[in-house]
């Protein structure tokens, strides 16, 4: 099987995160930037095809930041090769999905897996705008996964309950949390994934659709009225959820 | 802006809550300009489309469809119609079918699209549009350079606002729909039978690890019991076994905004606050009174949950009568 994982590089979900001078961009110094997490769900379950199919998988991303790091996690973790595709500067949305189903329209690849969401702009948005560049099939948010040959039957998550929907190859998988349990690369696996290839692509050149205009900080308008646990406290606060916050 | 197209979503017999909030974003949108604004239903029975009119809906496109949910057909026929509406601005909601349509349909209209919105304005002609970034660490304003916009907005964060204009004028559309439109189709839904589920839920009383162990989690759903919500689970109550990942709110987990959010034993980690911090009311109990939970409450009491939750739920059942 011919298998595609694409990935992105994001800020650690714990990094505190400051404006930067743009008032555009968040600040990146002192910013660590990890594998995201959701894509690592969609890289085991294509290592894991492919241990059971046979084939390679390929690692993909976009970025403006050197993005060797992620990758070469990627490939530690049993991808075979990599593509790189360097922008020239933060890319939106848009241009990420165009340049991804510009570099792998000939490719040919199965299956093509992302995770659900990148934790930087929580969009959920790349793989279904792949998939229909592409004009493959889809399926969000993917719990269970079954391929046999080129029939796969996804279980995907939706409000209160699950769904079950059948497609066939080529099409695009984005990953949820519990379709597997990703592995930890050992040591040699670190070693020789520094010796696998990557490719460098040159960015495929579209405007961005989405501009950020500004970016700030949360304004708290919290209540903020922290009690005790006496009686008194209590009644207090159950008086203020019924008469001031009328939520109950 | 001329046309705004929104995607109503039928269930049982009415729409989602979620589909009246985005008419009246719609309206808000249109009041400072002529668009005119259309609502579509792909399936559904016509009997629930008055109710949308009590919402200030006046148009209705509707579409059949036979078969089961296809995220492909449903693009196909979503695009379909804004083209032949001429709609410039498509509305969806922010859950399951939102975010997998959504963007397909955006790459159809070659649109630009801003995911999970929580605000949605005019300034100086253009729709600025602000959305959660970094599991809600910040907010960004962004705008659409292309001629069709399409947004999916958070549910519970916009506020459908009754504006009843009768029933809508309905038009129905045949799509040009071919099997080939249907290459990933639903065969099977499963639901959590008679439980609430936390994206839905307006109060949800949520756990986490202080409980110590799953037995304890009755005193979850006692008091989620008393205020008529969903029962919530934080990453790890839901990694220890003790609740389904159904309940699990936060980055991981489902991301709610409801009226009330109760959190029982839960420091606040970021990825939590990320699935939550939208809620409108907080109520925080915790031991630790520097747990950053307290930081994002409204209300909180510091203290021993398993004291606590008793004495509330009993004194929340008495104010409710």
């Amino acid at each position: 099987m011919n298998l595609l994982v694409c990935v992105s590089r994001v800020p650690d979900t714990a990094t505190k995160i400051f404006v930067g001078p743009d008032g555009k961009t968040i600040d990146s110094k002192g910013v660590k930037y990890i594998l995201n997490p959701y894509d690592e769900f969609a890289l085991e379950e294509a290592i894991r095809l492919k241990e059971k199919n046979g084939g390679e998988v390929t690692a993909l991303t976009v970025s403006a930041d050197d993005a060797t790091d992620i990758l070469r996690n990627a490939l530690a973790m049993g991808a075979d090769s990599a593509i790189f595709i360097k922008a020239p500067a933060e890319p939106d949305s848009y241009q990420v999905a165009h340049n991804i189903a510009n570099s792998v329209k000939d490719k040919n690849f199965d299956l093509i897996f992302f995770g659900r969401q990148s934790v930087d702009f929580d969009s959920f948005q790349i793989p279904s705008m792949v998939a229909e560049l592409l004009n493959i099939p889809s399926v969000s948010v993917v719990s269970k996964l079954e391929v046999n040959g080129s029939k796969v039957i996804a279980e995907r998550d939706i409000e209160g309950g699950k769904e079950t929907v059948e497609l066939s190859t080529p099409c695009a998988i984005s990953a949820q949390k519990g379709l597997n349990e990703p592995r930890y690369p050992k040591l040699p696996d670190i070693m020789k994934a520094k010796k696998k290839p990557i490719e460098e692509v040159a960015f495929f050149q579209v405007d961005a659709a989405v501009e950020v205009i500004s970016i700030a900080l949360p304004v708290n308008k919290r209540v903020g009225k922290i009690l005790g646990d006496s009686d008194s406290d209590i009644n207090e606060i159950v008086r203020s959820l019924h008469e001031d916050a009328k939520v109950i | 802006m001329k046309k705004i197209l929104v995607y109503l979503e039928p269930q049982n017999n009415s729409f989602k809550r979620v589909s009246n909030e985005l008419i009246t974003a719609a309206n808000n949108l249109a009041q400072s300009s002529s668009a005119e604004i259309v609502g579509l239903c792909i399936g559904g029975n016509s009997s629930i489309y008055p109710s949308a009119g009590q919402f200030g809906l006046k148009k209705l496109v509707s579409v059949e469809f036979s078969g089961a949910y296809s995220s492909t057909a449903y693009a196909e026929i979503v695009s379909q119609v804004a083209k032949a509406e001429s709609a410039d601005v498509l509305l969806f909601a922010s859950n399951a079918t939102g975010m997998e349509i959504a963007p397909r349909i955006s790459a159809k209209l070659d649109a630009g699209y801003v995911a999970d919105c929580v605000g949605l304005e005019i300034v100086d002609g253009n729709i600025v549009a602000t959305k959660p970034v970094y599991a809600g660490k910040a907010l960004i304003k962004t705008k659409i350079n292309k001629s069709t916009k399409v947004f999916s907005l958070r549910p519970n964060v916009f506020t459908a606002v009754k504006n009843d204009v009768g029933s809508p004028e309905v038009t129905n559309f045949s799509a040009n729909i071919s099997d080939n439109d249907k290459k990933a189709s639903v065969t099977n839904v499963s639901t959590n039978a008679g439980k609430l589920d936390v994206s839905e839920a307006d109060i949800i009383v949520s756990g986490g690890r202080g409980f110590k162990e799953a037995g304890n989690f009755a005193m979850v759903e006692n008091l989620a019991a008393a205020l008529g919500g969903a029962v919530g689970a934080s990453r790890a109550v839901v990694d220890a076994g003790w609740r389904p990942h159904a309940e699990q709110v936060g980055q991981t987990g489902k991301t709610v905004s409801p009226n009330l959010y109760v959190a029982a034993a839960i420091s606040g980690a970021v990825q939590h606050l990320a699935g939550m911090s939208s809620s409108k009311v907080i109520l925080a109990i915790n031991k630790d009174k520097d747990a950053p939970i307290f930081k994002v409450a409204d209300y909180g009491i510091v203290g021993d949950v398993f004291e606590i939750m008793p004495k509330l739920t009993e004194k929340i059942k008495a104010v409710k009568g």
